[in-house]
């Protein structure tokens, strides 16, 4: 997916597209309002993440101002955690918001929500084996069956598609599942590989557990 | 402060206060009055028994004649007939030519004689155990060509004076007493009339919530204004502070948590770096420590917008089923990071009245506890239904840990969170939100365990409107 980021602090901006780009997303950034509306007139996006207090202005009138000629759906990044100043936002336009600072893996999850209720359609199907995975969507096609995939599964399935054939750890896999519950243990990880291998051992693919070091996928 | 406890209790009122001082002047006024009745009635007295002794002696005087050098004396009845007209008093009298009493009582002596014929001399003396008062006439009367001077003393008690005096003075009494208790309702009903400004100036003041800044427009009494003006400027000030501070929250919230932001996005993206488990450990530390101060920090200042808000309720109509749809939309994609579904069971229009942006912030951390207290895959129900035909009841079930049913009852206490918490992020502050606005709508918030055991079961209960 092709994601615009507009967001004034560097640093920040560097983590999310490092974070981004490791989920294999592509992300242009814009420091100014100025900039993101250059990169509105030349690119397509899947996906704008606003932040509402930049040197240039307000966010909130800038997304007033796109609603009426964008179609992009945006996320809202906010300091303003106040109930009044959600609901403001919501209100001019914004599909969703989320609050500084904020887990990737929420931001992830509302962005697929968002796309979702805007019915986006996502190209990026990955087969696999015999099988169509839509990460976009959360299903997994086979046999002319298609079956939704629930949250973890799917989070989890996607870091296996996109490392065919490496040897993932388990603390690597529960970083990229649970960074946000601290509650979950390495046996978690086991009972989603489970789940996924009756999922996918019709299709062709396999996961194999890689003694004392972690797991890799293969499929033809 | 200190100075009102020395201030005796009613000095403490002003109505009071002008209520007393007014009948204080009333009883000096009402005494005043009842010893100047008093004294006129019996002056007046004394003087009509005076006239009418004058007169008696005068006839006694002019009843004298002389024959043959000796002075005779023929009583006139009509005399002692006026005197009769004073009561039952004792009539005294004395005629007398120098020292040698002609008739009557020869002790009978005035306590002053006239010096010139036809002068009068007035006196009071104690006779016989009474007090008298004694008036004199002198008379020449010619005996052998001699000119004798005669005098005529009249003499009377006066019991009868002293009764209508004494009489008198009871009847002022009643008027004086009567006279007071008018004075002392018409003070009354002066200072209550005199305060009524300051009584509806501070219920004014009194009706305003207390986030209603705007200046005060009112007519009030000259004496008051500077009080008004006063009072306008203190609200100005008030009003500025915490604008002021409003904006320093929102700034201030926009300062720290921009960077936390990029810690904690640092910090997760190291996390898929680093390769030993120690430095790992770290990070999640680091993250965990973000998490809490920041949901903290939110919950805050949710707290502070609800006292703030719930001061002057907004009284808007609100459909539940609307606003529980808005905040488990707004909730899912969290919910579906551990897999939790969360279905809304709602049939609306259900109308409440108060403020949508509290009933919200009230349901959303009501559901947000749920998801952050639930185990993955299970689900949270939102119920919208009738509670009884006056409320309704929004429902939150969930099959996680439940409340310990030692603690259920003080969840909703500030900062307190259940024993059962382990690890999980919180502040504390998320039941306390909910029950505050509940209760600023005239509702409440109802901590339960199901009856088939697992789970936690919040509801919120809210008058319809």
């Amino acid at each position: 997916m092709r994601f615009l980021l507009v967001e004034d602090n560097i640093e920040l901006a560097e983590a999310i597209i490092a974070r981004l780009s490791l989920d294999g997303h592509a992300v242009d950034h814009a420091k100014t309002l100025a900039a993101a509306d250059e990169w509105l007139a030349v690119a397509e996006y899947d996906l704008m993440l606003l932040d509402v207090m930049l040197p240039d202005g307000d966010g909130r009138a800038f997304l007033r101002k796109t609603r009426t000629t964008e179609r992009v759906p945006v996320i809202v990044l906010t300091a303003r955690s106040q109930v009044s100043d959600r609901v403001d936002t919501l209100d001019l336009g914004a599909d969703d918001y989320i609050t500084k600072p904020f887990d990737f893996a929420e931001l992830e999850a509302r962005c697929r929500a968002v796309l979702r209720r805007r019915g986006t359609p996502t190209p990026a199907l990955i087969p696999l084996g015999g099988a169509l995975f839509d990460p976009s969507g959360g299903t997994l096609s086979h046999d002319g069956e298609t079956k939704p995939l629930r949250n973890r599964e799917l989070r989890l399935l996607e870091v296996f598609a996109r490392n065919k054939g490496k040897i993932l750890s388990k603390t690597q896999l529960l970083d990229r599942l649970f960074s946000q519950d601290a509650e979950v243990s390495e046996n978690a990880i086991e009972v989603y590989v489970a789940r996924l291998r009756k999922r996918l051992s019709a299709a062709g693919v396999e996961i194999e557990t890689v003694r004392g070091v972690g797991y890799r996928m293969t499929w033809a | 402060m200190s100075s009102t406890t020395t201030v005796p209790v009613f000095w403490r009122s002003i109505g009071q206060r002008l209520t007393i001082l007014l009948a204080g002047i009333a009883a000096v006024l009402a005494i005043l009055s009842w010893w100047m009745i008093t004294s006129f009635a019996r002056e007046a007295a004394e003087r009509t028994q005076d006239n009418v002794l004058v007169a008696s002696a005068t006839t006694i005087a002019e009843a004298l004649r002389s024959e043959q050098g000796t002075i005779l004396l023929e009583l006139p009845y009509s005399a002692f007939a006026m005197l009769d007209a004073i009561g039952e008093d004792r009539v005294f009298y004395r005629v007398a030519a120098g020292a040698q009493t002609l008739t009557g009582y020869e002790d009978l002596i005035p306590p002053s004689n006239p010096e010139r014929p036809g002068d009068v001399a007035v006196g009071t003396i104690d006779y016989r155990g009474d007090q008298l008062r004694t008036v004199t006439v002198m008379r020449t009367v010619l005996a052998d060509q001699n000119p004798v001077p005669v005098l005529v003393t009249v003499a009377q008690t006066r019991t009868g004076v002293q009764a209508i005096g004494s009489g008198l003075s009871q009847t002022a009494a009643v008027l004086s007493v009567a006279l007071f208790i008018l004075a002392v309702g018409l003070g009354t009903f002066a200072a209550g009339n005199a305060l009524q400004p300051l009584n509806s100036f501070a219920q004014a003041v009194t009706r305003r919530g207390p986030s209603d800044l705007r200046p005060l427009r009112r007519k009030v009494p000259d004496e008051l204004s500077p009080l008004l003006v006063a009072l306008n400027r203190l609200m100005e000030r008030l009003g500025q502070s915490i604008r002021r501070s409003e904006e320093f929250i929102a700034e201030a919230a926009h300062r720290v948590r921009t960077p936390l932001a990029t810690v904690r996005a640092q910090a997760e993206l190291a996390l898929h770096t680093v390769e030993k488990d120690e430095e790992k450990q770290m990070l999640r530390r680091i993250i965990r420590a973000v998490d809490e101060s920041s949901r903290s920090a939110s919950q805050l200042l949710d707290h502070a917008t609800v006292s703030f808000r719930a001061d002057a309720l907004a009284q808007e109509v609100v459909d539940l089923a609307d606003l529980a749809e808005k905040v488990t939309d707004g909730l899912a994609p969290t919910a579906e990071m551990k897999d939790i579904t969360l279905t809304l069971d709602a049939d609306g229009p259900a109308s409440v009245r108060g403020d949508a942006i509290l009933l919200e912030s009230a349901l959303r951390n009501v559901v947000d506890n749920s998801v952050k207290y639930s185990p993955a895959e299970t689900q949270i129900t939102v119920t919208l239904a009738p509670a009884d035909n006056a409320h309704w009841r929004l429902t939150v079930r969930d099959e996680g840990r439940g409340f310990s049913d030692a603690s259920l009852p003080e969840l909703t206490a500030r900062f307190k969170r259940g024993t059962n918490v382990d690890q999980i992020v919180g502040s504390g502050l998320g039941l306390t939100i909910a029950e505050d606005v509940l209760v600023a709508h005239g509702g409440h918030l109802k901590l339960s365990t199901p009856d088939d055991g697992a789970g936690a079961c919040v509801s919120l209960i809210l008058p319809a409107a």
